[in-house]
């Protein structure tokens, strides 16, 4: 069947793919030659890696017309082939891991200096592998080489994660991050044999022609949730995303947050809208409520944070919790028979997670860059970095902008489809949900609100203003390849913003291909995007777009032209004190204490206050996460007292154990009777 | 969109500026803007009942918006505002959660309310059946309001507001009561207020406050 | 091209040129109201004239960022006129940008005059940047809820249909609509930095909100800056009009008598707004800063309710 196959290789899609695959795991395997050499290593290796990626977008976005391909490859266990399959859907997710992985890995390349850190050969090998194993998640089409594949992705990006592994806290987050990624990995596993239906065969397409009674499809979906949100970081679940991610390297970090978050959404379309065929609507409601929920929750929680890396972590939590609203809808809509509307919330959730991987990973490697520059992750130490850095600056502020969702980026075009969505919701069959998802709409947009103050947070106090040590005006601006990574994300992110109408497009064909209908036929013109009827809704970004541009540029020309364009410098107002030092502007706690005193009871609060008798009076204020205490420390707790009470069977005497193999056996032999 | 006729339109409106009202008093301080919502809530009341005297055809709902606006819209609040120059009390203190969050709670309350009367009110046959939703979260609105509220006097108004809310329930729903038992309820509020009054001097010869936290003391140690 | 799409070019440069007497008229009405004689309802074009003369004086640290963000909150708010109808439905963005995105241009101006706040790096700056994107931060979602209930009764998010048919069904009362026009009021007094949230005519820093973020600014920037406040002030001025009281507004299929008719009934409906926007000023006193949240927040939830109320009563 091989050798057949390859007069056919040599022009298919998942031929393309898979030998990116195999190519990505020969780059790592060929890290480990020369590990200590940086331009080798470092530079060359990456760059094969960031071309390797470049082809995979390519070969995703061909096969979106081709027909579906999946074949059985060879290897693995003697009656365990690999089975893979390239459908719209997996060729979505590949083109967003293409997409984003050949910004990251461009700027990975001109990441690594001679002398710093861990070796790159080792990185390399790590990363690449990390790139193949979630290639294969995608393309896995039974259960055995997704568990395979779930598994090395998780323990690659552990290795990654824990690259600084002397210190303890970044030790401290590798463990947690690999508790829940295995807890979750065991949530996925049950699921797998529940969808399997009796048949004992664990290929996806024997899961697709099995039929579940509602009950156990209904366990399968809870299962899928639970083991697939531990991974994408849906609340309870979420206490290891915001200590991995600023515990890794900026580009693993955004390789994270922005690509492997989303191959948990994956796991959860995949599981409820094509092996479960077609989900129930209140499946549908409960991932809504956990969305919403989980949305504003990393929403407030990122207003307060101090580091930037923690505050981009919550921010994924966020966006995960908006993409996990989209599903829900979808899953809402096709469970009470509205296919055209449950194709617009299916394509506003995966325009989202393709919008999110742009942006995230664009900030991430920005945090990189002046995490290298100036060696500060905390927000209280920078400031005034557009005028060190003002290559990063100003790509870091197209990210910024796109993660407000302001038009006409892209992440604008995501919230808008959504939005767009929950106007149908009062449609709804059914009387109560029909009043309760439009109030989903009002924490959207308390959560898109608060997503804008959490970037003018970021930017700002990193940024703009003076620089609050001393320290920070020898920061330089990144490395060409630095820039270039950076340049290809902020591209990505104005392309996915102005061009929604082509992006739809290609959505259309997973649309139909797992609810049924499309939502893209009254597309009457190429710049003007009409989800669902021209009259009803419809939004131009190009149009948008010039129009900003032109009243922008004709203000300035006719300002320019009519009066002048004298400047003149001077100091800034000072309010009659002369001794204003950069220390006194806002700091990253000052800017979150609106939200703070507002949503107070969300946070573990503890504070340090000085008394004024006090010889050096010092003020700390540390803000935690509630879920440790209703959650993780009971459990952690009952845990340790079982294993105590199991430990009491250790009593060091050799008579007992014998006693125990005696009394088992004596127990077997009676059952035997 | 069907358009409703003008006097369901009306009855609508009027059962709008209630929920308006009952919401506006979760989130007010001063005490007499508390005791002017609650004359306007009157005003609505009886209007909304003479309109749905007038379209049903019910003559006994006139008197009950004539006794209405005497009660609600003049005699209650003159005594309130009596009261309260008495009692000198102008400012409620801070709420047991602060207001934002009991608004938030009133939100709540209210889609509770919305979902629990529909089918209710589908088993009605009343001309302002779908009115009966706003009815049930005024009552609840005001119950929340007595809940969080720390003087005396707040706690007044929102049991009255109930009663206001109680009784647009009864007219949405059936028509109003049987007119012996308005008047019997009518008494008894009036009388409730005659008493209280008399226990607020009370208080206030205590604890020389009217904040009810005082009255915790009272207890068996 | 026909009448209507030459009224529709017309609009956004007429607002622009126009919304500094709106400014002028609310502040004569207050002055009128406070026994004072009045500067006159011209006085914005003097002080905007006078401004644009003189030199741009700009402090040290200073970026391209602070330099370039009059323009983009400008220009962003020129884009917003167009898409508003004014006195006539055929505005020239209409098509391209719906009620969702005009939310979205309000934001991006205010994200931009946050950051250029935040760019000179003193203090007065910064705590107006964390003001504003507060007073954002709740009055944004206020204004999506009405803009969502307006939506759902017309069953449109496209601002030209909204009103189109809010101004062809003649005299239904909509009780979410109350709601929805009481939470508009309340927004645009919180956005447009007007009593009770924000004094415009104060010289305190501390209680400042608007003012502190455009402290630095001065000369033609300074104009430009004004410009925008005022021409937002108009634009939301115009929304409100448009929303909930939109008889009088040139329709699709308007002909010439009516779109003769539209502009000074237009005129009509802004002057009568100014006015009642400056007694609502002169009646109330400022607030707290930490009453702020609590102000927007009963706007934000009045809203909500007001498409509770629609999804209950108006179905």
């Amino acid at each position: 069947m091989l050798a057949g196959g390859l007069g056919v290789m040599a022009v298919s899609p998942l031929a393309l793919v898979l030998g990116v695959v195999v190519g990505w795991t020969a780059v790592g395997a060929a890290g480990l030659l020369r590990p200590r050499d940086v331009a080798f290593a470092g530079r060359a290796l990456f760059g094969v890696g960031a071309v390797g990626a470049f082809v995979l977008l390519a070969a995703a976005i061909w096969s979106l017309g081709q027909p579906v391909q999946g074949w059985v490859l060879p290897l693995g266990l003697p009656d365990l082939p690999l089975h893979v399959r390239l459908d719209p859907l997996a060729a979505f997710f590949l083109a967003l891991i293409g997409a984003s992985t050949v910004g990251i890995s461009i700027y990975s390349a001109g990441y690594f200096r001679a002398g710093e850190g861990a070796a790159p050969g080792l990185m390399c090998l790590q990363y690449h592998v990390f790139l193949a194993s979630m290639a294969m998640v995608v393309l896995a089409n039974d259960a055995y080489t997704f568990m395979v594949a779930w598994e090395t992705m998780a323990l690659a990006s552990y290795f990654l994660v824990t690259t600084q592994h002397r210190v303890a806290e970044i030790r401290q987050a590798g463990f947690l991050y690999l508790l829940l990624a295995h807890i979750g990995a065991i949530g996925i596993l049950l699921c797998f044999g529940v969808l399997q239906g009796g048949s004992w065969h664990f290929t996806f397409d024997a899961m697709r022609a099995a039929t579940l009674s509602p009950g156990w499809a209904s366990v399968a979906f809870g299962l899928a949730l639970f083991g697939f949100g531990a991974k994408a970081g849906l609340v309870p679940l979420h206490v290891w995303l915001p200590e991995a991610h600023p515990a890794a390297p900026s580009p693993v970090s955004a390789m994270m947050s922005g690509v492997m978050l989303k191959t948990a959404i994956y796991g959860i379309v995949r599981v409820s809208f094509d092996l479960l065929h077609a989900p129930v609507w209140w499946w549908g409601a409960l991932a809504l409520a956990l969305g919403a929920f989980t949305a504003v929750f990393g929403a407030i929680f990122a207003a307060v944070q101090t580091d930037m890396k923690r505050l981009l972590a919550y921010s994924s939590i966020e966006n995960i919790g908006i993409i996990v609203t989209g599903l829900g809808l979808a899953m809402l809509f096709r469970g009470l028979g509205m296919d055209a509307l449950a194709a617009l919330s299916l394509s506003a959730a995966l325009y989202h997670c393709i919008n999110h991987a742009q942006f995230k990973s664009l900030l991430f490697l920005a945090t990189g860059s002046v995490l290298h520059a100036t060696g500060q992750r905390n927000l209280g130490k920078l400031g005034g970095l557009i005028h060190r850095m003002p290559w990063v600056a100003w790509l870091a502020l197209v990210g910024t902008l796109a993660m407000a969702g302001l038009p006409p980026l892209n992440g604008f075009v995501s919230e808008w489809l959504l939005l767009q969505a929950y106007l149908f919701t009062p449609l709804l069959p059914h009387a109560i949900v029909n009043m309760l998802a439009p109030l989903g709409a009002a924490a959207f947009a308390l959560t898109v609100a608060l997503s804008a103050y959490v970037m003018v947070k970021f930017y700002g106090v990193i940024f703009l203003g003076r620089p609050r040590e001393i320290a920070l005006v020898q920061a330089h601006d990144a490395g060409w390849l630095e820039r270039i990574g950076l340049a290809w994300l902020a591209l990505g992110c104005v392309v996915l913003g102005l061009a929604p109408v082509a992006v739809l497009d290609s959505l259309d064909k997973i649309n139909v291909s797992l609810v049924g209908t499309g939502i893209g036929a009254q597309a009457e013109h190429w710049w003007l995007l009409t989800p669902v009827a021209a009259q009803r809704a419809s939004y131009g970004p190009l149009l948008f777009g010039a129009g900003l541009v032109l009243a922008v540029g004709l203000t300035f020309v006719v300002v320019r032209r009519l009066y002048h364009g004298r400047v003149r410098r001077s100091d800034p107002w000072d309010c009659g004190f002369p001794g204003q030092t950069p220390r006194m502007q806002d700091t990253a706690e000052g800017f979150g204490q609106p939200i703070r005193h507002m949503f107070g009871p969300f946070f573990r609060i503890e504070r340090e206050l000085p008394t004024p008798f006090d010889k050096e009076p010092r003020y700390a204020l540390r803000l935690g996460d509630r879920w440790w205490d209703w959650l993780y420390s009971p459990i952690a707790r009952a845990v340790q007292e079982c294993a105590r009470a199991i430990g009491y069977l250790q009593q060091g005497s050799i008579a007992l154990y014998l006693f125990y193999s005696f009394a088992t056996l004596l127990t077997l032999l009676a059952f035997a009777l | 969109m069907t358009t409703l006729p003008l006097s369901s339109q009306l009855i609508n409106l009027g059962a709008a500026v209630l929920l308006l009202t009952s919401f506006a008093m979760l989130s007010q301080r001063r005490i007499v803007s508390l005791v002017n919502l609650f004359a306007i809530q009157g005003a609505a009341l009886s209007a909304s009942t003479a309109i749905v005297a007038y379209t049903s055809g019910q003559h006994h709902l006139y008197y009950s918006a004539a006794l209405s606006v005497a009660l609600k819209m003049l005699l209650l609040p003159w005594i309130l505002h009596r009261l309260i120059r008495r009692l000198n009390v102008r400012w409620d203190t801070e709420p047991l959660i602060n207001i934002p969050t009991t608004m938030l709670v009133g939100i709540v309350l209210v889609v509770f309310a919305f979902g629990l009367a529909q089918p209710i009110s589908q088993m009605s046959t009343t001309i302002a059946r779908s009115t009966l939703g706003i009815a049930l979260a005024v009552v609840m609105l005001s119950f929340l309001m007595m809940i969080t509220r720390r003087k005396a006097i707040s706690q007044i108004v929102g049991f009255l507001a109930m009663e206001n809310g109680l009784f647009f329930a009864a007219t949405s729903a059936t028509y109003g009561m049987p007119m012996v038992v308005e008047l019997g309820v009518a008494l008894d509020v009036l009388i409730g207020m005659v008493i209280l009054g008399v226990f607020f001097f009370q208080i206030r010869e205590q604890f020389d406050s009217l904040d009810l936290q005082h009255l915790e003391q009272l207890r068996e140690d | 091209m026909s009448a209507g799409s030459v009224i529709g070019l017309v609009e956004a440069p007429l607002a622009v040129l126009l919304a500094p007497l709106l400014i002028g008229w609310i502040d004569q009405c207050r002055a009128w109201l406070q026994n004072r004689r009045g500067a006159g309802v011209l006085q914005p074009y003097r002080t905007l004239r006078k401004l644009l003369h003189k030199d741009a004086v700009i402090a040290h640290g200073a970026s391209s960022l602070f330099r370039v963000s009059p323009y983009i909150q400008f220009g962003a708010m020129a884009m917003a006129a167009a898409i508003i109808p004014v006195f006539s439905v055929r505005a020239p963005l209409g098509v391209a940008a719906d009620t969702i995105a005009l939310v979205g241009v309000f934001a991006l101006a205010r994200v931009f005059m946050a950051l250029a706040a935040m760019d000179i790096g003193t203090a007065f700056g910064t705590l107006g940047a964390r003001r504003e994107m507060l007073v954002g931060f709740l009055s944004e979602p206020a204004l999506l809820m009405v803009f969502l209930t307006a939506s759902l009764i017309s069953q449109s998010t496209l601002l030209p249909t909204i009103v189109d048919v809010l101004g062809q069904i003649h005299l239904t009362i909509f009780p979410s609509l109350a709601f929805a026009a009481i939470a508009f009021v309340m927004v645009l007094l919180a956005e447009n930095a007007r009593i009770p949230i924000d004094n415009p005519s104060t010289h305190l820093e501390l209680t400042m909100i608007h003012e502190a973020m455009v402290l630095e600014y001065s000369g033609r920037h300074l104009a430009l800056i004004e410009w925008s406040s005022a021409l937002k002030l108009f634009n939301y001025a115009a929304i409100g009009v448009a929303l909930f009281v939109p008889w009088g507004l040139a329709g699709r299929a308007a002909g010439p008598v009516e779109l003769a008719l539209a502009l000074p009934i237009a005129a009509a409906k802004l002057a009568i707004a100014g006015a009642a926007l400056a007694i609502v000023e002169t009646l109330s006193a400022k607030l707290r800063i930490f009453r702020a949240p609590e102000f927007l927040a009963t706007a934000f939830l009045l809203a909500v309710l007001g498409l509770l109320v629609h999804l209950l009563l108006e179905r």
